[in-house]
């Protein structure tokens, strides 16, 4: 993040070598990055000192980066979650690569085959749940689909088993702490990539609102974080990333609550954002079409009495939406950067810069994705406690499994339920 | 250069021998025990106590048994825990990190939340009509996953905070390894609780497959081992190997024909809300009632029978001593793997002559876990009252569509009379 790297190549371009830098073991160096700077970008800024030098690439990029995302969001949910699979894939390396860096193994056998293996598994598993419940009747229509969906948990099991008697096969006589950790490495690695990339994946299909939204705020509290630090910043934070200080922090969460109220109000009003992505079987398509849902039909509220003198309104129309987005933005600005700590706490702990140099001025896929990854579990868990409930086609997918006498009894209480409710005019009226 | 104790990879690149051994353990055998054996030799008198433990522990297992589902589920409870303490001692032997700040709660805390988090789901499926009359219960059941998560980031922050300057690898290390190890044991123990729920006979039918491979093996390669099998147990053979899956395969068959009579292995462990009691009584599935299948010629020509009386349940029973022969002695591959790696002879010596309770259920893990999926993925359908339960809590308008594509796939299946005005 901003900060961290910014203090980073200050030290690099005031001192003669890279390993004169700061560390808390002394001696061994970090590991060099080449710079990947495109060329065109080089000879255009060859005039300006180093520091501004490295401010412009920054901001090129950070630009860049913006406007892809704006782009793919463009090109709709397909593309969306390809790209989600690629920035999944690409973080697994890296932290992967970082293992290989730490442990010198290169050369184990068969550990590289395997590493990939472990990531197909756990993706196979968690993409056929995904499409078992959201394309549940494209797969009915295919029957090797079909099969695949039915024994799901156990074929994915069976070939994560695979992976585990390839690796006891595999351990080597004088390799075997190497063998373990590596091991460790990988399982740890796929637990916090692969399953969040997935959470991800189904905030998304919940509406493109609760993707865009939650990864804007993160990115919207780094920035106001960074800009109020360098304008008002002088108490220090935490000790784990010295430029982090309160003043840009407190800054930041009360412009991340206001950028977050600001856009949730913008995009509420577009169906393509807040309707669920669905899968339609006539055109073969994602759809995101629907009767918006009751959080996203504008409402009065009352304001209340301590703002109404500061605000002037007595009542304002808002979505109940923008309400969730408070608790959202509170998340990214308050806890969204415990990630960033957790993140910068492993790069020093592995004495690394950057998990990698993809981004030029950025440093890895990883180093922007770090706060990320908390956002996405908590937005997932908040849509399973607090809005969506139940997949209805899940149920009615679960209920066909059943045995006939258990599909009439749930069958016979719903129709009660549902007279009861008034919901049925009569019993015959059904 | 200094080459200091922490650079880079050092800690962890010197090869394994020179990893300083952890001290062996100390002999924890009971007094008694030793002055009753004191005649014989060091061979007989290991052989002895082992003896005497394994019959000790079996009659733990079966007294267990005898008093119910709920002392089972807390007899696995207290299994969890033990394990998840022994591996993370050796963690700490391994990186001498007795004393890093925060850790060693930070570990049960974790343990806690994790424990919470999978006892909340099966509180919520299993005892639904104990939860509904209890209103604290209720608001805990629905929001159990927000709580969860809450509990788990306020022990990740915690972590953060607690990183000191000298130490942030070590504490890394012991981080990552503290989750593989709920990863292992929890989700494990989780699963095996599941299995027991279904019914006590897919508890104990692999578990004891399990344990009849590991003394079968071990019988079969005392009187005929020959060929080693894998180079990380030197003890193993070929012939135990065979022997032990095809003595496993024969047991596990004849015991399910065994506990498929009764009721009480066979039923789904169900609470009772009046009597505040586990309950193992229902009419028994089809997989526990006699049928006659056709013995396949080749074998009735060795067995003379045309036909057989068997329960269908001893098919899927071959299934799983198949996978206990053949797969679990794999995770105690692993389990030897990981000891040679960290120099350790046994995970504890809470067992005399056994080592550490790890040590014993190293197998069952896999075990556990493939019983789970082939439940969930041949036998089971998913649970009708917590179905009937997420049908009720969906939105009006979802409801009556739902009711409505529930109600044209039973008239089409027959199951239904359609109605008269069609």
């Amino acid at each position: 993040n901003l900060q961290e790297s910014e203090s980073e190549n200050k030290l690099d371009g005031e001192t003669a070598s890279d390993s004169e830098s700061k560390s808390e073991f002394g001696g061994s160096p970090p590991v060099p990055t080449s710079d990947d700077t495109p060329e065109v970008l080089n000879r255009a800024l060859s005039n300006l000192s180093s520091r501004w030098k490295n401010w412009w690439v920054r901001g090129i990029l950070t630009l860049a980066m913006i406007t892809f995302f704006f782009i793919i969001i463009y090109l709709g949910p397909m593309v969306l979650m390809t790209i989600v699979m690629c920035v999944q894939i690409k973080c697994f390396h890296e932290i992967i690569t970082i293992g290989y860096n730490v442990y010198h193994s290169y050369d184990l056998p068969w550990f590289r085959t395997l590493s990939w293996y472990f990531l197909l598994c756990v993706n196979y598993f968690f993409y056929g749940e995904t499409v078992t419940d959201y394309f549940f009747t494209l797969v009915q229509r295919e029957e090797p689909l079909r099969i695949l969906s039915k024994y799901h948990r156990f074929i994915s099991f069976a070939l994560y088993l695979t992976g585990f008697c390839m690796f006891v096969l595999s351990l080597v006589k004088k390799h075997y702490r190497l063998q373990f950790y590596m091991f460790g490495w990988t399982h740890v690695t796929l637990l916090i990539v692969v399953t969040q990339s997935h959470l991800i994946i189904h905030n998304l299909f919940e509406g493109m609102i609760w993707f865009i939204v939650p990864i804007s705020c993160v990115i919207c509290n780094d920035i106001m974080a960074y800009m109020f630090g360098f304008f008002f910043g002088r108490t220090p934070l935490i000790k784990l990333s010295p430029k982090k200080t309160w003043e840009g922090f407190i800054g930041g969460f009360f412009a991340t609550v206001l950028f977050g109220l600001l856009l949730s109000y913008v995009m509420s009003g577009y169906r393509c954002f807040t309707c669920p992505v669905e899968f339609n079987n006539d055109s073969n398509s994602f759809t995101v079409d629907c009767e918006p849902s009751e959080l996203f039909q504008l409402q009065e509220y009352n304001i209340p009495l301590v703002l109404q003198s500061v605000v002037g309104w007595k009542t304002v129309r808002m979505y109940p939406f923008q309400i969730h987005s408070i608790a959202l933005s509170t998340f990214a600005s308050l806890i969204g950067p415990f990630g960033g700590f957790f993140a910068s706490g492993f790069k020093r702990a592995f004495k690394i810069k950057d998990f990698a140099n993809t981004i030029p001025g950025h440093g890895g896929i990883m180093d922007r994705f770090d706060c990320q990854y908390l956002m996405a579990t908590f937005v997932n868990v908040y849509i399973a406690s607090f809005i969506r409930g139940p997949n209805p086609s899940k149920l009615i997918q679960q209920f066909l499994t059943l045995r006939p006498d258990q599909q009439l009894h749930i069958f016979n209480t719903l129709k009660a339920h549902l007279v009861d409710k008034g919901m049925l005019g009569s019993l015959e009226d059904a | 250069e200094v080459y200091l104790e922490e650079r880079l990879g050092e800690l962890d690149l010197r090869s394994d021998s020179d990893v300083p051994d952890v001290p062996p353990p100390t002999d924890s055998t009971p007094e008694i025990l030793k002055r009753a054996l004191s005649g014989l030799s060091a061979r007989w008198k290991n052989w002895w106590i082992r003896g005497i433990l394994t019959l000790a522990m079996i009659s733990v297992f079966f007294l267990i048994i005898y008093l119910g589902s709920f002392m089972l589920m807390l007899l696995v409870l207290s299994i969890q825990v033990k394990c998840y303490h022994e591996i993370i001692t050796i963690g700490y032997r391994v990186y001498h990190s007795y004393d890093l700040p925060w850790f060693r709660s930070l570990s049960w805390y974790f343990l806690l939340c994790v424990n919470y988090f999978f006892y909340g789901e099966t509180v919520a499926d299993y005892f639904a009509t104990f939860v509904q009359r209890r209103e604290q219960l209720q608001f805990l059941i629905r929001y159990h996953r927000f709580i969860s998560f809450a509990l788990y980031l306020t022990g990740f922050c915690m972590f953060v905070l607690s990183l000191v300057k000298k130490h942030y690898r070590l504490q890394f290390y012991m981080f990552a390894w503290t989750h593989v190890t709920l990863l292992i044991t929890v989700t494990q123990s989780h699963l095996v609780i599941q299995n027991l729920f279904e019914g006590m006979i897919w508890f104990l039918v692999p578990i004891s497959s399990v344990i009849c491979n590991d003394i079968t093996a071990y019988i079969f390669g005392f009187f005929f081992g020959r060929t080693p099998l894998i180079k990380l147990s030197p003890k193993k053979t070929w012939e135990g190997f065979i022997g032990g899956f095809f003595s496993t395969v024969v047991f596990g068959f004849i015991f399910s024909y065994f506990l498929a009579q009764h009721q009480y292995f066979v039923c789904p462990v169900e609470y009772n809300s009046e009597t505040n009691r586990f309950v193992t009584e229902c009419e028994p599935s089809e997989l526990f009632q006699m049928k006659k299948y056709s013995v396949p010629p080749l074998l009735q020509a060795v067995l003379g029978w045309e036909t057989v009386n068997m329960y269908p349940f001893q098919m899927h029973s071959i299934a799983l001593s198949t996978f206990a022969s053949l797969i679990g002695p794999f995770g105690g591959f692993f389990a030897s793997g990981f000891k040679r790696a960290f120099k350790i002879k046994d995970f504890a010596d809470t067992i005399p002559g056994h080592g550490g309770i790890m040590d014993r259920f190293d197998c069952q893990y896999l075990m556990a876990t493939f019983v789970h999926v082939y439940i969930t993925s041949f036998i089971r359908g998913p649970n009708p009252s917590k179905l009937l339960k997420q049908l009720l809590i969906l939105q009006p308008e979802q409801q009556l569509s739902v009711y409505k594509t529930l109600k044209s796939h039973l008239v089409e299946k027959g199951i239904l009379q359609p109605s008269l005005r069609g």
